[in-house]
């Protein structure tokens, strides 16, 4: 990383740590599912973006992060916010390997529509089990705590926008960098090379199944811990996290903030949550604004934001 | 006897309705390549005219007798919003499936709140006209004539587009578009003029599929996003573009469902899911798909 980039993510970095100071409660509660995406989203990308395998049931991993914190704080009473990341995380790795391992062999269409089933049967276990999943009234997520901080003497939105707030972020800063440090490794070339030449690839010994495979994995992982940190301002884990339409606005995020940098699944996660709040204040229709949004994104800038910043608009996929 | 009899029609009925969605999934994927997400949309949207246009057919005192056609030729008529929606799709024809995936679910949003500004957010029904056409009674159980109309009028749709597809001139040009579509455009065929057409017929089959619904069960825009979970299903058994494998795909998952819904209704869609889990896995070119990659 150059010096100019590092100063830019430096001052970002800098500009949400002063979230909670500059801008109102209501805002800054809006940035939490923002991070929590965030998290989630450069995973999906380690998979999209980076090994070019398009998952439209990626919302399965996010559900089931989701499910763990509220199973486990609200059934089990583990409370420790780490200890129900590290179950979101080793339950997704659990789930994600055998899915991964049917998944891998297909690309393109097939790949995500395997994707999109196995969401979807995920998604009717969590409706159809009342007595194991809450049904579609879902389960109550309790306040877990953060670092063994007992923090219930602090009301719902001083725990968000304070505590809370610098939790997701912290996991933000360790997750992205975790990423970050995998795609500039012999991994992360791997990966690019499968995605640009499965054959190729293949020919000069990489088994490219296998390294799909980690990817897929890795992903889930991150959508899991997206979805534990995503639960929690919530308070209710339900069915919908889990719903195909939800993988879909997965997809829209990435591609809104551009899925051939690494910083725009981020980028993504923001401007959409920004955007879809102004919008449902704005009108009842705001599906339809979302739509022509996206329209216009897929027709006229499928670089995304990121790719509108970047001006090197490449046609080529991947991290810089 | 009479119960599993029961069972059978209202599968037969829903696998009617679904293979016209799915028939029109196959015939734009068959030619164009794009798998619809907005295949949904167009299913309710013709849920809701149709209704629209019922009610608009009894106040000008138009024999209810004539509901099915009134609704086939609502269908129909809605359907042809394809003609305009296929003009946006044009722009990624040749860009990476992704981006067209993208897209129709961009047109699911748009035409989602379409249909909410237009009939607002509550659930409309037809009431319980369609027992304008009477029942047959069979021992204990009762079958609404109508469900055998519908179901015999998806044949008749089915039999029809088969004719096209392979006894036409157009058919064999649709045909040949599907299989090569270089080579059919170098042989001088009007590959522009053939993807509008197809896409307005997938999306008159869709359009009609939901006008036909519509007399047995409420429009609500809940069966959007329901119906292409459904309709994938029934794509991904089959196979993808292969219009004989959407007809036993739809029967396969039709009869599924309502088999599943009388034993054991936690199972109902999580049977389907895992059937197409396992097609995928053991045969991922479906029942009459051909090979892909």
């Amino acid at each position: 990383m150059k010096f100019k980039p590092l100063l830019i993510l430096v001052v970002l970095i800098f500009a949400l740590c002063m979230v909670p100071f500059v801008l109102p409660a209501y805002y800054v509660t809006l940035v939490l599912p923002a991070i929590a995406y965030g998290i989630a989203l450069i995973g999906f990308n380690l998979l999209f973006g980076y090994t070019g395998l398009l998952s439209f049931g990626h919302a399965l991993y996010i559900a089931l992060g989701a499910y763990t914190v509220a199973i486990f704080t609200s059934r089990l009473g583990i409370t420790s916010m780490e200890l129900n990341i590290l179950a979101a995380v080793l339950c997704s790795m659990v789930i994600a390997i055998p899915i991964g391992l049917l998944c891998v062999r297909y690309v393109r269409i097939f790949f995500g529509m395997l994707t999109l089933a196995f969401g979807m049967l995920f998604h009717s276990f969590l409706f159809k089990f009342y007595e194991l999943t809450g049904g579609d009234s879902g389960i109550k997520v309790i306040r877990p705590h953060l670092f063994g901080q007992d923090l219930s003497h602090l009301d719902k939105t001083a725990y968000l926008i304070g505590p809370f707030f610098y939790y997701s972020l912290f996991l933000l800063l360790i997750f992205g960098f975790i990423m970050w440090r995998m795609v500039n490794s012999p991994l992360g070339n791997h990966l690019k090379t499968i995605r640009d030449n499965p054959r190729k690839a293949e020919y000069l010994g990489v088994k490219v199944h296998q390294f799909r495979l980690i990817s897929f994995v890795i992903s889930a992982m991150y959508g899991a811990v997206g979805g534990a940190l995503l639960v929690v301002p919530v308070g209710l884990a339900d069915p919908e996290l889990a719903y195909w339409t939800h993988s879909g606005n997965i997809v829209f995020m990435t591609i809104l903030g551009g899925f051939n940098h690494f910083f725009g699944p981020i980028v993504g996660a923001f401007a959409f949550i920004g955007l879809k709040d102004q919008l449902v204040t704005l009108t009842q229709y705001w599906r339809f604004a979302l739509g022509v949004v996206l329209v216009l994104l897929v027709i006229l800038l499928p670089g995304g934001i990121m790719g509108l910043l970047s001006k090197k608009n490449s046609p080529n996929r991947g991290g810089d | 006897m009479t119960a599993y009899l029961d069972i059978i029609l209202s599968g037969i009925f829903h696998a009617a309705v679904l293979f016209l969605i799915a028939g029109g999934l196959q015939l734009v994927f068959g030619v164009q390549k794009i798998v619809n997400l907005a295949c949904g949309a167009f299913y309710a949207l013709g849920a809701y005219f149709g209704i629209t246009m019922v009610g608009l057919a009894i106040k000008y005192g138009i024999s209810q007798e004539l509901l099915i056609f009134i609704l086939l030729i609502s269908g129909i008529v809605i359907g042809l919003i394809g003609v305009v929606i296929e003009r946006l799709l044009r722009l990624v024809y040749d860009r990476e499936e992704g981006f067209q995936l993208l897209l129709t679910f961009a047109i699911m949003l748009l035409l989602e709140d379409v249909i909410r500004m237009i009939w607002g957010a509550t659930p409309k029904t037809l009431g319980n006209l369609s027992m304008v056409y009477g029942q047959i009674t069979l021992g204990s159980i009762s079958i609404p004539n109508y469900k055998l109309l519908v179901i015999f009028a998806s044949v008749a749709l089915a039999l029809g587009l088969g004719w096209i597809l392979q006894k036409t001139k157009f058919g064999k040009i649709v045909r040949a578009t599907a299989e090569n579509r270089r080579m059919s455009e170098a042989l001088g065929v009007n590959v522009i003029w053939i993807n509008v057409v197809i896409f307005t017929l997938g999306s008159i089959l869709g359009t009609i599929g939901g006008a036909l619904v519509v007399p047995t069960s409420a429009a609500s825009l809940e069966m959007i996003s329901e119906v292409v979970v459904e309709a994938f299903a029934v794509v991904v058994i089959g196979g993808l573009g292969s219009m004989r494998g959407a007809l036993v795909g739809a029967l396969i998952v039709g009869l599924m469902r309502a088999f599943a819904v009388h034993v054991y209704a936690e199972l109902e869609l999580l049977l389907i899911y895992l059937i197409v889990i396992a097609v995928l896995i053991f045969k991922p070119n479906g029942l009459y798909g051909k090979a892909a990659e």
